[in-house]
């Protein structure tokens, strides 16, 4: 394993509002966690993942695909971690905030 | 979407008085009754529910900003405005910064689409840094009013 590593997946948005600002925050947070680059892929852009302001500008609506990248040391970490939290669904099933 | 689809112009703040989180939220709804965008007698609902939300989670989003927001039912298209403080507030942000700039939405329950496209506008112009400083460095609403009218156009000159 080299530092640089870059380890990609795929996760959906399954959050009923999108990714709005608490998704993105929570995202952000524990992107933040690791130290590997962390970019979170749509179709024409790539948004920083541990900037919510960039985040928000994706407007990943429910249903969206996205990419989860990351390069350096813990890359496998912070993906796997950053999965998770789309696979929980942010905990907010059904989101009326 | 643009600032046009959903600003309050009249409703704008250039320099708030507040100087805690809850103050400058009431600011700014009480400017969006001011402005009657939103319903006087609903006024303190809605303070109440947009300070619900930021007890889930800050909605201070970094570089100084925050867009406190809440869903509530006496509106029926998405409204917002816009407020400036010139001291900062603190927001409990991400990153701990004092906030300066603030966007305060408030939609109907049943359109998410809509609020999820004015974040992305709001985020994608204060990603620009030129928009950032001359937003925090407008003295007056008509400045302010004046630059998102810019944005919306072509996006904001140097």
């Amino acid at each position: 394993m080299t530092a640089q590593e870059t380890i990609s997946r795929e996760v959906v948005v399954g959050i009923e509002q999108g990714l709005h600002a608490r998704p993105a925050d929570l995202l952000a947070r524990e992107a933040r966690k690791w130290q590997s680059r962390i970019e979170l892929v749509a179709d024409r852009q790539r948004a920083d993942g541990k900037s919510i302001l960039d985040l928000l500008t994706l407007a990943a609506e429910a249903g969206t695909r996205l990419v989860v990248e990351a390069t350096g040391p813990d890359a496998r970490e912070a993906v796997e971690a950053i999965g998770r939290l789309f696979d929980r669904n942010f905990s907010e099933p059904n989101s009326h905030v | 979407m643009k600032f046009s689809d959903f600003v309050a112009t009249d409703a704008i703040r250039s320099d708030v008085e507040a100087g805690t989180k809850p103050a400058v939220i009431r600011e700014m709804a009480e400017a969006l009754v001011e402005a009657g965008r939103l319903p006087a007698g609903e006024l303190e609902g809605i303070v109440k529910a947009i300070m619900k939300r930021e007890d889930l989670g800050s909605t201070g989003i970094g570089r100084g900003v925050a867009v406190p927001h809440t869903k509530h039912p006496s509106v029926d298209r998405l409204v917002g405005t816009v407020a400036v403080s010139r001291k900062g507030i603190d927001f409990e942000s991400l990153d701990g910064e004092p906030v300066h700039l603030f966007f305060l939405l408030v939609s109907p329950p049943d359109r998410p689409g809509d609020h999820l496209r004015a974040l992305e506008n709001i985020s994608r112009q204060l990603r620009d840094d030129t928009f950032c400083r001359r937003l925090k460095a407008s003295t007056t609403p008509a400045d302010i009013e004046h630059l998102l009218e810019e944005a919306d156009s072509h996006g904001v000159v140097t």
